[in-house]
Protein backbone atom coordinates (compact mmCIF):
# COMPACT_ATOMS: atom_id res chain seq x y z
CA UNK A 1 0.00 0.00 0.00
CA UNK A 2 1.05 3.56 -0.82
CA UNK A 3 1.28 5.85 1.92
CA UNK A 4 -1.50 8.49 2.53
CA UNK A 5 -2.57 11.30 4.86
CA UNK A 6 -5.20 10.13 7.49
CA UNK A 7 -8.15 12.34 8.49
CA UNK A 8 -11.02 12.11 10.80
CA UNK A 9 -13.36 14.73 10.76
CA UNK A 10 -16.43 14.52 12.93
CA UNK A 11 -19.06 15.95 10.57
CA UNK A 12 -20.42 15.97 7.02
CA UNK A 13 -19.12 19.69 6.68
CA UNK A 14 -15.93 19.09 7.60
CA UNK A 15 -15.65 15.79 5.22
CA UNK A 16 -17.06 17.62 2.40
CA UNK A 17 -14.30 20.11 2.81
CA UNK A 18 -11.28 17.80 2.86
CA UNK A 19 -12.73 16.10 -0.01
CA UNK A 20 -13.38 19.22 -1.95
CA UNK A 21 -9.88 20.60 -1.45
CA UNK A 22 -8.28 16.92 -2.76
CA UNK A 23 -9.79 15.13 -6.20
CA UNK A 24 -7.35 12.77 -5.29
CA UNK A 25 -8.35 11.79 -1.57
CA UNK A 26 -11.11 9.06 -0.99
CA UNK A 27 -13.75 8.69 1.66
CA UNK A 28 -13.25 5.59 4.10
CA UNK A 29 -16.23 3.86 5.37
CA UNK A 30 -15.84 0.18 6.33
CA UNK A 31 -12.85 -0.13 4.25
CA UNK A 32 -13.94 -3.79 2.90
CA UNK A 33 -13.61 -2.67 -0.61
CA UNK A 34 -11.13 0.22 -0.25
CA UNK A 35 -8.59 -1.24 1.49
CA UNK A 36 -8.08 -4.63 -0.38
CA UNK A 37 -7.86 -1.97 -3.46
CA UNK A 38 -5.08 0.37 -1.55
CA UNK A 39 -3.15 -3.10 -1.18
CA UNK A 40 -3.30 -4.00 -4.70
CA UNK A 41 -2.00 -0.42 -5.59
CA UNK A 42 -5.19 -0.46 -7.70
CA UNK A 43 -5.59 3.29 -6.65
CA UNK A 44 -3.52 5.34 -5.14
CA UNK A 45 -5.11 8.53 -2.93
CA UNK A 46 -3.40 11.12 -1.18
CA UNK A 47 -5.76 11.51 1.39
CA UNK A 48 -8.02 9.23 3.36
CA UNK A 49 -10.99 10.79 4.34
CA UNK A 50 -12.39 8.83 7.71
CA UNK A 51 -16.03 9.42 8.02
CA UNK A 52 -16.54 6.86 10.47
CA UNK A 53 -16.50 9.70 13.28
CA UNK A 54 -19.46 11.66 12.32
CA UNK A 55 -21.94 11.01 14.24
CA UNK A 56 -25.06 12.74 11.88
CA UNK A 57 -24.03 9.45 9.19
CA UNK A 58 -25.25 6.76 12.64
CA UNK A 59 -28.35 5.10 13.41
CA UNK A 60 -31.59 3.56 11.73
CA UNK A 61 -35.16 5.27 12.03
CA UNK A 62 -37.96 4.97 11.07
CA UNK A 63 -39.89 7.75 9.59
CA UNK A 64 -43.82 7.57 8.92
CA UNK A 65 -43.88 4.97 6.26
CA UNK A 66 -39.95 4.73 5.56
CA UNK A 67 -36.52 3.43 7.01
CA UNK A 68 -33.82 5.83 7.12
CA UNK A 69 -30.98 4.35 7.36
CA UNK A 70 -27.76 6.35 8.54
CA UNK A 71 -25.08 5.66 5.91
CA UNK A 72 -22.48 4.60 8.65
CA UNK A 73 -24.57 1.69 9.54
CA UNK A 74 -22.75 -1.77 9.67
CA UNK A 75 -24.04 -5.05 7.97
CA UNK A 76 -24.31 -6.91 11.09
CA UNK A 77 -26.57 -3.68 12.60
CA UNK A 78 -28.63 -3.79 9.34
CA UNK A 79 -29.16 -7.90 9.78
CA UNK A 80 -30.03 -7.04 13.80
CA UNK A 81 -31.98 -3.93 13.67
CA UNK A 82 -35.50 -4.37 15.19
CA UNK A 83 -36.71 -1.37 12.86
CA UNK A 84 -35.80 -3.22 9.46
CA UNK A 85 -36.42 -6.83 10.89
CA UNK A 86 -40.15 -5.85 11.94
CA UNK A 87 -40.17 -3.24 8.73
CA UNK A 88 -38.36 -4.83 6.16
CA UNK A 89 -37.38 -8.61 7.01
CA UNK A 90 -35.95 -9.53 3.78
CA UNK A 91 -33.13 -6.56 3.83
CA UNK A 92 -32.12 -7.25 6.94
CA UNK A 93 -32.00 -11.36 6.15
CA UNK A 94 -30.05 -9.87 3.09
CA UNK A 95 -27.60 -7.58 5.33
CA UNK A 96 -27.08 -11.41 7.09
CA UNK A 97 -25.90 -12.97 4.09
CA UNK A 98 -23.11 -10.34 2.94
CA UNK A 99 -19.41 -11.69 3.11
CA UNK A 100 -18.47 -12.75 6.38
CA UNK A 101 -19.27 -12.06 10.09
CA UNK A 102 -15.83 -10.12 10.11
CA UNK A 103 -17.14 -7.90 6.86
CA UNK A 104 -20.20 -7.52 8.51
CA UNK A 105 -18.66 -5.92 11.49
CA UNK A 106 -17.21 -3.45 9.90
CA UNK A 107 -18.60 -2.85 5.98
CA UNK A 108 -21.27 -0.09 6.00
CA UNK A 109 -24.73 0.42 3.53
CA UNK A 110 -23.31 3.65 2.66
CA UNK A 111 -19.85 2.15 1.50
CA UNK A 112 -21.38 -0.46 -0.21
CA UNK A 113 -24.43 1.72 -2.22
CA UNK A 114 -21.18 4.01 -3.11
CA UNK A 115 -19.23 1.31 -4.47
CA UNK A 116 -21.89 -0.12 -6.47
CA UNK A 117 -19.77 -3.42 -7.11
CA UNK A 118 -21.93 -5.68 -9.31
CA UNK A 119 -21.71 -8.26 -6.77
CA UNK A 120 -22.97 -6.14 -4.00
CA UNK A 121 -26.04 -7.00 -2.25
CA UNK A 122 -27.87 -3.64 -1.48
CA UNK A 123 -28.12 -2.08 -5.06
CA UNK A 124 -30.56 -4.80 -6.23
CA UNK A 125 -32.52 -4.20 -3.19
CA UNK A 126 -32.67 -0.54 -3.39
CA UNK A 127 -33.73 -0.38 -6.59
CA UNK A 128 -36.22 -3.00 -5.99
CA UNK A 129 -37.76 -0.89 -3.03
CA UNK A 130 -37.74 2.35 -4.58
CA UNK A 131 -35.39 3.65 -2.53
CA UNK A 132 -33.98 7.22 -2.12
CA UNK A 133 -30.24 7.71 -1.72
CA UNK A 134 -29.28 10.90 0.57
CA UNK A 135 -25.93 12.91 0.14
CA UNK A 136 -24.58 15.81 1.63
CA UNK A 137 -26.26 17.78 -1.42
CA UNK A 138 -29.54 16.17 -3.06
CA UNK A 139 -31.95 13.04 -2.56
CA UNK A 140 -31.63 10.76 -5.47
CA UNK A 141 -33.91 7.47 -6.81
CA UNK A 142 -31.65 4.26 -6.46
CA UNK A 143 -32.85 4.09 -10.32
CA UNK A 144 -30.48 6.98 -11.59
CA UNK A 145 -28.06 6.32 -8.66
CA UNK A 146 -27.31 3.22 -9.49
CA UNK A 147 -25.23 3.79 -13.42
CA UNK A 148 -23.08 0.73 -14.26
CA UNK A 149 -20.46 -1.64 -12.69
CA UNK A 150 -18.98 0.82 -10.16
CA UNK A 151 -20.10 3.55 -11.37
CA UNK A 152 -23.35 6.05 -9.38
CA UNK A 153 -24.61 9.55 -9.81
CA UNK A 154 -21.94 10.47 -6.92
CA UNK A 155 -20.15 13.49 -7.81
CA UNK A 156 -16.16 13.95 -7.57
CA UNK A 157 -16.27 14.12 -3.41
CA UNK A 158 -19.97 13.92 -2.62
CA UNK A 159 -20.97 11.53 0.46
CA UNK A 160 -23.72 9.25 0.61
CA UNK A 161 -25.47 10.20 4.07
CA UNK A 162 -28.17 7.85 4.31
CA UNK A 163 -30.61 5.67 2.49
CA UNK A 164 -34.52 5.76 2.61
CA UNK A 165 -36.16 2.73 1.77
CA UNK A 166 -40.14 2.80 1.60
CA UNK A 167 -41.52 -0.04 3.58
CA UNK A 168 -43.08 -2.71 1.26
CA UNK A 169 -46.32 -4.65 1.55
CA UNK A 170 -43.91 -7.57 0.64
CA UNK A 171 -40.48 -8.31 -0.36
CA UNK A 172 -37.85 -11.27 -0.67
CA UNK A 173 -34.35 -12.32 -1.65
CA UNK A 174 -32.40 -15.24 -2.91
CA UNK A 175 -29.46 -15.37 -4.21
CA UNK A 176 -26.97 -18.07 -5.81
CA UNK A 177 -23.16 -17.53 -3.83
CA UNK A 178 -20.35 -18.12 -5.68
CA UNK A 179 -19.34 -21.43 -3.70
CA UNK A 180 -15.52 -20.08 -3.21
CA UNK A 181 -15.76 -16.67 -2.59
CA UNK A 182 -19.01 -16.39 -1.57
CA UNK A 183 -20.02 -13.13 -3.68
CA UNK A 184 -23.33 -13.41 -5.25
CA UNK A 185 -23.80 -14.94 -9.26
CA UNK A 186 -26.98 -14.05 -9.25
CA UNK A 187 -29.15 -12.37 -6.47
CA UNK A 188 -32.61 -11.23 -6.61
CA UNK A 189 -34.67 -9.22 -4.82
CA UNK A 190 -38.22 -9.05 -5.17
CA UNK A 191 -41.01 -6.13 -3.73
CA UNK A 192 -44.31 -4.51 -3.56
CA UNK A 193 -45.21 -1.54 -2.39
CA UNK A 194 -45.69 2.23 -2.68
CA UNK A 195 -43.35 2.40 -5.31
CA UNK A 196 -45.22 -0.80 -7.27
CA UNK A 197 -43.60 -4.07 -7.98
CA UNK A 198 -40.68 -4.10 -8.90
CA UNK A 199 -37.36 -6.45 -9.06
CA UNK A 200 -33.49 -5.99 -8.67
CA UNK A 201 -31.16 -8.12 -9.24
CA UNK A 202 -27.29 -8.22 -8.47
CA UNK A 203 -24.25 -10.42 -9.65
CA UNK A 204 -25.28 -11.40 -12.94
CA UNK A 205 -25.82 -8.21 -15.14
CA UNK A 206 -23.00 -7.20 -17.44
CA UNK A 207 -23.62 -3.62 -16.41
CA UNK A 208 -23.89 -3.92 -13.04
CA UNK A 209 -27.18 -3.91 -10.81
CA UNK A 210 -30.52 -3.60 -13.36
CA UNK A 211 -34.48 -3.74 -12.68
CA UNK A 212 -36.10 -6.95 -14.51
CA UNK A 213 -39.12 -5.08 -16.04
CA UNK A 214 -40.66 -7.92 -17.74
CA UNK A 215 -40.49 -9.90 -14.30
CA UNK A 216 -42.02 -6.71 -12.68
CA UNK A 217 -44.64 -6.79 -14.78
CA UNK A 218 -45.62 -10.78 -14.92
CA UNK A 219 -45.79 -10.17 -11.03
CA UNK A 220 -47.72 -7.09 -10.80
CA UNK A 221 -50.18 -9.25 -12.55
CA UNK A 222 -49.50 -12.26 -10.81
CA UNK A 223 -47.68 -12.45 -7.49
CA UNK A 224 -46.81 -15.94 -7.53
CA UNK A 225 -43.38 -17.51 -8.64
CA UNK A 226 -44.90 -19.28 -11.38
CA UNK A 227 -45.36 -15.69 -13.23
CA UNK A 228 -41.65 -15.58 -13.19
CA UNK A 229 -40.76 -19.19 -13.96
CA UNK A 230 -41.43 -18.87 -17.56
CA UNK A 231 -39.44 -15.58 -18.05
CA UNK A 232 -36.02 -15.73 -19.82
CA UNK A 233 -33.12 -13.34 -18.92
CA UNK A 234 -30.74 -11.90 -22.45
CA UNK A 235 -27.67 -13.66 -22.24
CA UNK A 236 -26.37 -10.97 -24.12
CA UNK A 237 -27.00 -9.02 -20.98
CA UNK A 238 -25.55 -10.81 -18.70
CA UNK A 239 -21.42 -10.94 -17.14
CA UNK A 240 -19.49 -13.94 -18.13
CA UNK A 241 -16.70 -15.14 -16.57
CA UNK A 242 -14.71 -18.10 -14.84
CA UNK A 243 -17.31 -18.81 -12.77
CA UNK A 244 -19.86 -19.25 -14.88
CA UNK A 245 -20.94 -18.40 -18.18
CA UNK A 246 -24.08 -15.47 -19.40
CA UNK A 247 -26.28 -18.13 -19.79
CA UNK A 248 -26.08 -19.94 -16.56
CA UNK A 249 -26.50 -16.48 -15.31
CA UNK A 250 -29.52 -15.52 -17.19
CA UNK A 251 -31.17 -18.83 -15.87
CA UNK A 252 -30.16 -18.43 -12.38
CA UNK A 253 -31.64 -15.43 -12.65
CA UNK A 254 -34.96 -16.64 -12.62
CA UNK A 255 -34.35 -19.58 -10.78
CA UNK A 256 -33.50 -17.05 -8.05
CA UNK A 257 -36.76 -14.80 -9.11
CA UNK A 258 -39.17 -17.75 -8.13
CA UNK A 259 -37.18 -18.42 -4.70
CA UNK A 260 -37.53 -14.54 -4.26
CA UNK A 261 -41.16 -14.21 -4.60
CA UNK A 262 -41.62 -17.68 -2.54
CA UNK A 263 -39.40 -16.08 0.29
CA UNK A 264 -41.36 -13.19 0.18
CA UNK A 265 -44.37 -15.01 0.71
CA UNK B 1 3.65 10.76 11.35
CA UNK B 2 -0.01 9.94 12.81
CA UNK B 3 0.00 8.91 16.50
CA UNK B 4 -2.76 6.31 17.55
CA UNK B 5 -3.61 5.56 20.86
CA UNK B 6 -5.48 2.15 21.42
CA UNK B 7 -6.09 -0.25 24.31
CA UNK B 8 -4.91 -3.90 23.61
CA UNK B 9 -5.71 -6.61 25.73
CA UNK B 10 -6.34 -4.02 28.70
CA UNK B 11 -3.34 -2.34 28.14
CA UNK B 12 -3.08 1.32 26.53
CA UNK B 13 -0.64 1.47 23.92
CA UNK B 14 0.09 5.59 22.08
CA UNK B 15 2.54 4.14 18.88
CA UNK B 16 3.46 6.25 16.40
CA UNK B 17 2.41 4.89 12.65
CA UNK B 18 2.23 5.58 8.95
CA UNK B 19 -1.42 6.04 8.09
CA UNK B 20 -1.09 3.10 6.07
CA UNK B 21 -0.23 0.65 8.89
CA UNK B 22 -2.67 -2.56 9.59
CA UNK B 23 -4.03 -2.87 12.86
CA UNK B 24 -2.06 -6.51 12.59
CA UNK B 25 1.36 -4.63 11.02
CA UNK B 26 0.82 -2.66 14.51
CA UNK B 27 0.03 -5.78 16.81
CA UNK B 28 2.70 -7.82 15.45
CA UNK B 29 5.51 -5.92 14.96
CA UNK B 30 5.56 -2.78 17.43
CA UNK B 31 3.69 -4.46 20.22
CA UNK B 32 5.33 -8.11 19.59
CA UNK B 33 1.92 -9.81 19.62
CA UNK B 34 2.55 -12.41 17.43
CA UNK B 35 -0.45 -14.43 17.94
CA UNK B 36 -2.47 -13.20 15.41
CA UNK B 37 -1.55 -14.11 12.29
CA UNK B 38 -1.52 -13.04 8.66
CA UNK B 39 -2.22 -15.67 6.23
CA UNK B 40 -3.67 -14.22 2.82
CA UNK B 41 -3.68 -10.63 4.15
CA UNK B 42 -6.22 -10.31 1.53
CA UNK B 43 -9.65 -10.63 3.97
CA UNK B 44 -10.20 -14.27 3.26
CA UNK B 45 -8.47 -16.75 5.32
CA UNK B 46 -9.37 -14.85 8.91
CA UNK B 47 -5.74 -16.24 10.89
CA UNK B 48 -5.59 -12.42 11.77
CA UNK B 49 -9.33 -12.12 13.29
CA UNK B 50 -9.21 -10.06 16.82
CA UNK B 51 -12.34 -8.59 18.79
CA UNK B 52 -12.30 -4.61 18.57
CA UNK B 53 -14.95 -4.07 20.94
CA UNK B 54 -16.07 -7.18 20.88
CA UNK B 55 -16.87 -7.65 17.70
CA UNK B 56 -14.50 -9.83 15.78
CA UNK B 57 -12.87 -8.34 12.87
CA UNK B 58 -10.10 -9.00 10.39
CA UNK B 59 -6.98 -7.19 11.70
CA UNK B 60 -5.76 -7.17 8.12
CA UNK B 61 -8.19 -4.81 6.88
CA UNK B 62 -8.33 -2.38 9.01
CA UNK B 63 -5.62 0.58 9.44
CA UNK B 64 -4.37 1.11 12.41
CA UNK B 65 -5.12 4.61 12.49
CA UNK B 66 -8.57 3.31 12.43
CA UNK B 67 -8.50 2.32 16.09
CA UNK B 68 -8.11 5.54 17.95
CA UNK B 69 -9.47 5.05 20.85
CA UNK B 70 -10.84 1.07 20.31
CA UNK B 71 -10.55 -1.38 22.47
CA UNK B 72 -8.79 -4.40 21.12
CA UNK B 73 -8.43 -8.30 22.12
CA UNK B 74 -6.20 -10.27 20.55
CA UNK B 75 -5.77 -14.27 21.13
CA UNK B 76 -2.97 -12.99 23.90
CA UNK B 77 -5.37 -11.66 26.17
CA UNK B 78 -7.89 -14.85 26.50
CA UNK B 79 -5.99 -16.70 28.74
CA UNK B 80 -6.26 -15.81 32.69
CA UNK B 81 -2.44 -14.51 33.93
CA UNK B 82 -2.19 -18.02 35.98
CA UNK B 83 -2.14 -19.61 32.33
CA UNK B 84 -5.81 -21.29 33.10
CA UNK B 85 -7.43 -21.27 29.02
CA UNK B 86 -10.38 -19.62 28.15
CA UNK B 87 -13.01 -22.29 27.54
CA UNK B 88 -12.88 -21.67 23.76
CA UNK B 89 -8.91 -22.59 23.75
CA UNK B 90 -9.07 -25.33 26.30
CA UNK B 91 -12.13 -26.77 23.96
CA UNK B 92 -10.01 -26.70 20.59
CA UNK B 93 -7.07 -28.36 22.86
CA UNK B 94 -9.71 -31.20 24.38
CA UNK B 95 -11.19 -31.73 20.87
CA UNK B 96 -8.18 -31.94 18.68
CA UNK B 97 -9.43 -28.43 16.76
CA UNK B 98 -6.48 -28.17 15.23
CA UNK B 99 -3.41 -29.73 13.25
CA UNK B 100 -1.19 -26.97 12.33
CA UNK B 101 -2.05 -24.33 14.27
CA UNK B 102 -2.24 -21.80 11.58
CA UNK B 103 -5.80 -20.61 11.56
CA UNK B 104 -6.29 -21.39 15.37
CA UNK B 105 -5.89 -17.96 17.15
CA UNK B 106 -8.02 -16.07 14.35
CA UNK B 107 -10.42 -19.45 14.51
CA UNK B 108 -10.79 -18.86 18.66
CA UNK B 109 -11.51 -15.52 18.39
CA UNK B 110 -14.56 -15.68 15.41
CA UNK B 111 -15.77 -18.82 17.53
CA UNK B 112 -15.85 -16.47 20.87
CA UNK B 113 -17.26 -13.63 18.83
CA UNK B 114 -20.01 -16.63 17.32
CA UNK B 115 -20.82 -17.65 20.83
CA UNK B 116 -21.27 -14.28 22.35
CA UNK B 117 -23.67 -13.44 19.64
CA UNK B 118 -26.15 -16.82 19.88
CA UNK B 119 -26.96 -16.14 24.16
CA UNK B 120 -29.29 -19.20 23.48
CA UNK B 121 -27.24 -21.89 21.86
CA UNK B 122 -25.82 -22.61 18.18
CA UNK B 123 -26.98 -25.65 15.56
CA UNK B 124 -24.13 -26.80 13.96
CA UNK B 125 -25.11 -25.20 11.16
CA UNK B 126 -25.10 -22.03 12.74
CA UNK B 127 -21.48 -22.84 13.74
CA UNK B 128 -20.65 -23.86 10.18
CA UNK B 129 -21.88 -20.60 8.82
CA UNK B 130 -20.31 -19.00 10.97
CA UNK B 131 -16.77 -19.65 10.44
CA UNK B 132 -17.44 -18.72 6.78
CA UNK B 133 -14.60 -16.14 6.88
CA UNK B 134 -11.87 -18.24 8.41
CA UNK B 135 -10.26 -21.08 6.83
CA UNK B 136 -8.71 -24.26 7.85
CA UNK B 137 -6.69 -26.62 5.62
CA UNK B 138 -5.52 -29.53 8.06
CA UNK B 139 -8.98 -29.99 9.74
CA UNK B 140 -11.71 -30.55 7.58
CA UNK B 141 -13.20 -28.44 10.27
CA UNK B 142 -15.61 -31.27 12.13
CA UNK B 143 -13.32 -31.38 15.16
CA UNK B 144 -13.30 -27.14 14.92
CA UNK B 145 -17.02 -27.12 15.36
CA UNK B 146 -17.65 -29.74 17.95
CA UNK B 147 -15.28 -27.53 19.94
CA UNK B 148 -17.07 -24.95 19.47
CA UNK B 149 -20.33 -26.72 20.60
CA UNK B 150 -18.19 -27.69 23.78
CA UNK B 151 -17.28 -24.18 24.41
CA UNK B 152 -20.68 -22.29 23.94
CA UNK B 153 -21.85 -25.21 26.72
CA UNK B 154 -19.20 -24.17 29.08
CA UNK B 155 -18.78 -20.38 28.31
CA UNK B 156 -23.39 -20.61 28.64
CA UNK B 157 -23.14 -22.23 31.69
CA UNK B 158 -24.91 -25.82 30.40
CA UNK B 159 -23.90 -29.17 31.12
CA UNK B 160 -21.23 -29.90 28.48
CA UNK B 161 -21.14 -33.03 26.50
CA UNK B 162 -18.09 -34.00 28.57
CA UNK B 163 -19.86 -33.56 31.56
CA UNK B 164 -22.61 -35.89 30.31
CA UNK B 165 -20.17 -38.27 29.55
CA UNK B 166 -18.46 -38.64 33.05
CA UNK B 167 -21.80 -39.02 34.65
Amino acid sequence: MYDFAYHKPSSVADAVKLLAADPDARAISGGMTLLPALKLRLNKPTAVVDLSGIAELRGVKREGGTIVVGALTKHYEVATSAEIKAAIPALAWMASTIGDTQVRNRGTMGGSVANNDPSADYPAALLALGATIQTDKRKIGADDFFQGMFATALDTGEIVTAIHIPVPEKAGYAKMKNPASRYSMAGVFVARGPAGVRVGVNGAGANGAFRATAMEAALAANWSPDAVASIKMDPAMMNGDIHGSAEYRAHLVTVMAKRAVANAG
Amino acid sequence: MPQVTLTVNGTKHTVEVEARTLLVELLREKLRLTGTHVGCDTSQCGACVVHMGGDSIKACTILAVQCEGADITTIEGLAKPDGTLHPMQEAFREYHALQCGFCTPGMVMSAIDLVNKHPGGLSEQEIREGLEGNLCRCTGYHNIVKAIAAAADVMQGRRSELARAAE
